[in-house]
């Protein structure tokens, strides 16, 4: 136990030094690490918590998701019909979750049948292929009744689809904003979760990355008052101010109703730019362009309706409804709309980065102010030094020299930590900082057992050396037991827990892992040196 | 070289642990009764994270915070059951508004509203919304985390130890988080994710703590085959105890520290550390995990099948009444 080949002791201390030199980084201003290669740039990178900022958790509306699906299989249902020249005794409806169709001959029923089962597709997985699972059920309910409803396994494949599209659609809208690091990423089945280290403006965030942004152009219906409105139209809401949400038809509270056609003649999928401008007023607006197919249906459009309002629609809310006062040909326009410079701004913004594919409903928003975080710190750092102070003086009374090789023990220990959560680029939050507490607990106790064994094996009347050897021996059993127990407890917490438990798993885990890594070898190592050249007749403990 | 070592635990202790069990176990058994009640008549003050709602921390941008004032101003906002408290230094505030009815969309509105109501006044220091369908599910995650521990913990320790011990460590945690949530609903610390991470440390040192005293009392049963297990028991906690009580010194100064420096944001968690790692966890494994194993029949057939040869079986320099002339009276008292 107390013998080391050169090599090995070389190792061990290449080792410990290594992994500590990985937390260098953090100590090191930024500007003199940018000089440094890469695989040394690594950092801790301070939570949320301790640096300020937002998280927010946004869930993909399924019920949207659903909707959307449903107006899209409607469709279908009716083009594959007419191509199929079969005539149907009641247009398709959309009916709870599923679209339904009556078919007028009964002797088409057959084709019909085929036909609308050819719509259901197989469902297909990244990781196995063809999951053997259809996009539709489509049930014959009798009499020329016809029910097609998506499966539950097709609506979850589309959530998860419009998830995978909207992360870059918010990363891009994030990085429009100008901030530091986001992240942005999925979280679960239907959820994206946004993480910004120190914006001032929570709100502003929220509003960018939770309004879907889309935008259409559709023709005003003016025929017809909002009380009345034709199948073909519907009554929605102008408001002055677009961040309102509670101004919904039909009464439109602190906005005023307009009717517009519910058929979108262009869509804000044709934009290629969009920028914040001012026009010859002087007040902001949003200058756009469009791409070649945009530009070539607007021109259209607006040519054939010269003298009529159209209206501009964000979210299934009117910005305005300019009157068409000659045709747009060169796939330019202007969205004017009383904007202030940064709500055209933030406009701007969101037609660059596109419309999100669903809703997203913000389910969990935590904002930290960047004065609490460094408090946090100040206080976490305040904590850490008087604990640790407290325990290497108690481990000097009590043990002596051998206290004062723990202390080293422990103090490689901790550099340790860190050189690992830097290597690993982890986040460190405040439950960490007290996971990294709790682990100097920890490896004072490895110290202690084995420094109790050694004393337990004097006591025996051993001598010196092989109470020293033998303590080594038995204690490091104990040890590996006691720390493999709590690993468990700690890998548990890391892939069950969220948020603070993790970061307090995170650095628990990594604690215990160096705590047997220092037990094992360093303590050992410096206590065998000790003994060789010492020659101690009696043990100092 | 001899600095000055201190023994802080003396040597060859022979405390009778094993006899203390008679009052032990009804103690435990009684505070764990009374904890369960507490539990079922006070209950836990659930936090946001579980509940759902708001909570914010708000600093006074000048002097002391007016409490009254700000009650008033929020209750005039009808945003159902809320709760005011000074957080730290008189200029802190936390305020808790009881999640909203209406979804995630409500939630937000509520937050604007207190935000509009207060105005410049204060700074926002920190402000979480949390949404009914992430709260249940944080909650259910909480539990099932726990339980999954538990479980893969006795796991191991089945396959380490024999099943005795892995019942005995298991109704020794069962103890220790009954207690600590007694704990918790007596003092109404808001239990919240952190409280959750702090029960499963709470877990991991106990059982460390158990493990210790269980890794020498298979060690010393394999070693003496004839000693009395009551014996045996008191041998190995008496030969652990120096460690447990250095050690549980340690941990509790790193979590005073903590407790004292570490600001009002961990002050919950460290303050239930602090009870169930170094009040209960310690004692759970001396006078509850240890001597549990007499009643589930650990070493139950010794010392009868063998013939008296088997005393010689056992290692010289170990056995421990060659140096302890004090540790039979645990012999002769049983």
């Amino acid at each position: 136990m107390l013998y080391f080949a050169r090599w090995k002791a070389a190792a061990i201390l290449l080792t410990a030094l290594i992994v500590c030199a990985f937390a260098v980084p953090n100590f090191v201003s930024k500007d003199t690490v940018k000089n440094w290669p890469s695989w040394a740039q690594r950092y801790v990178v301070l939570g949320l918590d301790l640096q300020g900022g937002s998280h927010i958790l946004l869930e993909v509306d399924a019920a949207d998701v659903r909707k959307q699906r449903l107006e899209a299989l409607r469709a279908d249902v009716q083009k594959t019909l007419r191509e199929a020249r079969i005539q149907y005794q009641a247009r398709p409806t959309v009916r709870g979750n599923a679209v339904e169709v009556r078919i007028r001959d009964g002797q088409n029923f057959q084709t019909a049948l085929e036909k609308l089962r050819g719509l259901s597709q197989p469902i297909t997985n990244n990781i196995i292929g063809v999951t053997g699972q259809q996009t539709l059920q489509v049930t014959d309910a009798g009499g020329g009744l016809f029910r097609l409803a998506p499966t539950e396994e097709a609506t979850n494949d589309r959530i998860r689809q419009t998830v995978d599209q909207a992360i870059p659609i918010i990363e891009r809208r994030v990085n429009e904003l100008g901030l530091v690091e986001p992240t942005v990423q999925r979280q679960g089945v239907d959820r994206i979760l946004v993480q910004v280290p120190g914006l001032g403006d929570p709100k502003r965030l929220l509003d960018i990355i939770g309004r879907t942004a889309k935008l259409e152009f559709r023709l005003v219906n003016q025929n017809v008052s909002p009380q009345n409105v034709p199948p073909d139209s519907e009554v929605l809401c102008e408001t002055r101010d677009q961040s309102k949400t509670d101004v919904k038809p039909p009464l439109c509270e602190g906005g005023s109703p307009v009717v517009v056609y519910k058929e979108v003649l262009v869509e804000g999928g044709n934009l290629t730019d969009a920028k914040a401008a001012f026009d010859q007023n002087n007040q902001p607006v949003v200058d756009f362009t469009f791409d070649a197919t945009g530009a070539r249906k607007f021109g259209e459009v607006t040519q054939e309706n010269v003298g009529r309002p159209f209206a501009i629609i964000l979210d299934q809310k009117v910005i305005s409804a300019p009157v068409i006062r000659e045709p747009i040909l060169g796939g330019r326009g202007q969205i004017s709309g009383n904007f202030t410079v940064q709500s055209a701004g933030d406009l701007a913004i969101l037609l660059r980065a596109g419309a999100l594919p669903a809703k997203l409903t913000p389910i969990e928003q935590r904002v930290v102010g960047p004065g609490l975080g460094q408090d946090s710190i100040t206080k976490g750092e305040y904590a850490s030094i008087v604990g640790a102070a407290l325990v290497i003086i108690f481990m000097l009374v009590t043990y002596g020299l051998f206290g004062f090789f723990a202390n080293v023990a422990v103090a490689v220990n901790v550099g340790m930590i860190f050189g690992v959560l830097s290597m690993l680029n982890a986040t460190l939050t405040l439950p960490g900082i007290a996971g990294i507490v709790l682990t100097v607990g920890i490896a004072v106790d490895s110290n202690v057992l084995i420094y109790e064994r050694i004393r337990e094996e004097v006591r025996h009347g051993r001598n010196a050396i092989p109470a020293i050897d033998a303590g080594f021996t038995r204690a490091l059993a104990t040890i590996l037991d006691s720390n493999i127990t709590t690993f468990i407890a700690a890998a548990v917490l890391f892939f069950i827990g969220t948020g603070p438990v993790k970061g307090f798993a995170v650095t628990l885990g990594i604690g215990i892992i160096t705590t047997l890594f220092t037990a094992f070898t360093l303590t050992r190592l410096i206590v065998a040196y000790w003994v060789r050249m010492v020659r101690p007749q009696r043990v100092p403990i | 070289m001899r600095l000055f070592p201190l023994r802080i635990v003396p040597d060859d202790t022979s405390f009778d642990f094993i006899r203390f069990r008679r009052i032990s176990f009804p103690i435990s058994a009684m505070l764990s009764l009374l904890a369960i009640f507490l539990y079922f008549h006070h209950g836990l003050n659930f936090g946001i994270d579980f509940k759902g709602g708001i909570l914010m921390e708000v600093r006074v941008k000048s002097g002391a915070a007016d409490l009254a004032k700000m009650r008033a101003t929020i209750a005039g906002l009808d945003l159902g059951d809320f709760q005011l408290q000074n957080f730290g230094a008189p200029s802190d505030v936390l305020i808790r508004i009881a999640e909203q009815p209406g979804g995630e969309a409500a939630q937000a509105a509520a937050k604007q509203k207190i935000h509009d109501a207060l105005g410049n006044d204060v700074d926002y220091r920190r402000e979480d919304v949390v949404g009914p369908r992430v709260s249940g599910e944080l909650l259910y995650k909480g539990i099932l985390g726990m339980f999954a521990a538990i479980a893969a913990i006795l796991c191991y320790l089945w396959f380490r130890f024999e099943w005795q011990f892995a019942l005995g460590a298991m109704i020794a945690n069962v103890h220790d988080i009954v207690l600590t949530l007694g704990f918790m609903s007596i003092t109404q610390v808001d239990f919240d994710l952190t409280s959750i991470a702090a029960l499963l440390t709470i877990l991991g040192y106990s059982l460390n703590d158990t493990v210790v005293i269980y890794d020498r009392i298979r060690e010393m049963l394999r070693r003496y085959k004839k000693m009395p297990m009551p014996e045996l028991l008191n041998v190995s906690i008496n030969a652990t105890l120096s460690r447990s009580i250095i050690t549980h010194v340690t941990v509790a100064m790193s979590l005073l520290a903590l407790l004292l420096f570490g600001g009002q944001a961990i002050h919950s968690f460290t303050a239930t550390m602090m009870f169930g790692v170094v009040l209960v966890g310690t004692y759970t494994s001396v006078f509850i995990a240890s001597p549990i194993l007499i009643y589930l029949g650990v070493g139950a057939t010794r010392g009868q099948a063998r013939g008296d040869a088997a005393e010689e079986e056992e290692p010289e320099p170990e056995k421990p009444t060659t140096k302890s002339p004090a540790r039979p009276a645990a012999r002769a008292r049983r």
